[in-house]
């Protein structure tokens, strides 16, 4: 693996998003719109909504890197410049590590445009404070860079990549203790939901709305996070073949 | 001479069933432009991506400059030139150009003089700014041309590089590879014209996953008593059947 190779890949990716402004506009200000949409949603009851908008702040990010990290990648995986770069002298990792880089970068940007939509305009109190708050939002971004670069590599078609979405994401979205506290589901969801990613990732954002100081259960659950991401990036740079 | 390509008994079979190449065995020397000929679904990409090494294959052996094709040190040696487009539409052709001298592992400080050189060759300085996909086809396709370019390869496989090109931008390109080829560049070039197959040194012809001829234009004519390669195409074709 080469750093050089690696950044240069990063500064591609980012150029390319920064020639599609649209893209770029999307990903930005989406979240804020919609956490603000909610804000007035809960009007009348205004505790739901400070209850439920860290925890949104750590999904958008993932929900949205994932989606667009999905696609971007499988577009290059298709269009023939991943097949040529596979003949030259670059490593799998730099492909895609270069790739996770590129999009954490987008997700720190995003959460704290979120971040500081929902905490100074919105008035959400987060006992936590404001920075742990960000590194559990952009930890999320990462995990869903991650799971979007290596669930690419099973889809043939953008329609495809899309689709993973409610087939990967939404059943984690489901049993992750958002909707329903995770012990008064069925047993095997609570199995199902021990083993998921995103699970760890809203626990992380319950315990840093809540707890003002930072515990070591915080810590393990953003490590099983990170611990995650690291090896669906790895997984991701074994799914990219020189030979067919 | 000397052999930049040596392939023995090679078949290829994609997706478990469908014989892709049947058979083949070639010795291409060094510093020539070499055509592979044959009309269209003849087997050309697939032989070319056994060579480049992006291939899996079902039996025979493919060696490039006497080195198993594929491996890792004849990346620095081999440029491919794939049939699609195989460049990043959503940057300008200067990115592309940096980004891919990144990848070939080129020195960043020679980058802006290798992108001036690269776009020089291909006639396209002008559009060094422009985004790839504001570029016509024809520009694109010299676009993906420049990135083979880059670092001097030893080896240059070029899928169909002057498909859809005005006669005289390609008139102009197989004067590039001419001069490519002297100054020791060995170039198989794939084309399913045989307008272009004269303009080879050497012309392996394809049909169907089989090699039906190697060698050069004025022996293939000679020896089929053919005034053209399509009519030597044709009449070797025939004689087969």
């Amino acid at each position: 693996m080469s750093p050089r190779k690696t950044l240069a890949t990063s500064k591609r990716v980012l150029s390319q998003l920064r020639h599609d402004r649209r893209t770029l506009a999307l990903i930005f200000i989406v979240p804020p719109v919609l956490l603000t949409i909610l804000k007035y949603v809960f009007q009348g009851e205004p505790g739901v909504f400070d209850g439920i908008a860290p925890m949104l702040l750590g999904i958008f990010p993932m929900i949205m890197m994932f989606l667009i990290t999905s696609i971007v990648t499988l577009r290059e995986r298709s269009s023939g410049t991943l097949h040529r770069l596979m003949t030259m002298p670059m490593s799998k990792s730099d492909f895609i590590f270069g790739y996770a880089i590129a999009f954490c970068l987008l997700g720190i940007v995003q959460a704290l445009l979120s971040g500081g939509v929902m905490l100074g305009l919105l008035r959400v109190t987060v006992l936590g404070g404001t920075i742990p708050t960000m590194i559990v939002a952009v930890l999320a971004a990462f995990l869903g860079t991650a799971l979007g670069l290596f669930t690419s590599a099973f889809a043939r078609s953008e329609f495809q990549a899309v689709q993973f979405l409610p087939a990967f994401i939404f059943p984690q979205l489901l049993v992750c203790g958002l909707f329903v506290a995770r012990a008064e589901m069925a047993r095997p969801l609570q199995w199902f939901a021990d083993i998921m990613p995103l699970t760890y990732s809203v626990d992380a954002m319950k315990r840093v709305t809540i707890d003002p100081s930072w515990t070591s259960t915080l810590t393990r659950d953003l490590t099983v996070v990170i611990g995650f991401a690291i090896v669906a990036l790895i997984l991701g740079s074994a799914t990219i073949r020189r030979q067919e | 001479m000397e052999t930049a390509v040596k392939i023995k008994h090679l078949s290829v079979t994609l997706g478990g069933h469908f014989k892709a190449l049947t058979d083949i065995n070639l010795e291409l020397p060094v510093g020539k432009t070499i055509g592979f000929i044959g009309p269209s679904g003849a087997g050309k990409t697939t032989l070319i991506r056994g060579i480049v090494g992006s291939l899996g294959i079902s039996s025979g052996e493919i060696r490039v400059f006497d080195i198993p094709a594929g491996s890792a040190v004849l990346r620095q040696e081999v440029s491919y030139m794939t049939q699609e487009l195989s460049v990043y539409p959503d940057l300008t052709v200067t990115e592309n150009i940096k980004y891919f001298i990144t990848m070939a592992g080129q020195p960043s400080k020679k980058s802006g003089e290798i992108v001036k050189n690269v776009l020089e060759l291909v006639d396209m300085s002008d559009k060094a700014g422009s985004l790839v996909s504001d570029l016509s086809g024809g520009q694109k396709q010299r676009v993906s041309l420049a990135v083979a370019l880059i670092g001097a390869p030893k080896l240059m496989v070029l899928d169909e590089p002057t498909v859809g090109l005005d006669p005289v931008l390609r008139e102009k390109l197989w004067g590039l590879f001419a001069r490519l080829a002297d100054q020791g560049t060995t170039l198989i070039i794939s084309s399913h014209s045989m307008d272009e197959a004269g303009r080879c040194d050497d012309l392996v012809l394809i049909r169907d996953g089989r090699l039906i001829a190697h060698s050069s234009p004025d022996a293939l004519l000679r020896s089929t008593g053919t005034k053209t390669v399509e009519e030597s195409f044709l009449k070797l074709v025939g004689d087969r059947e």
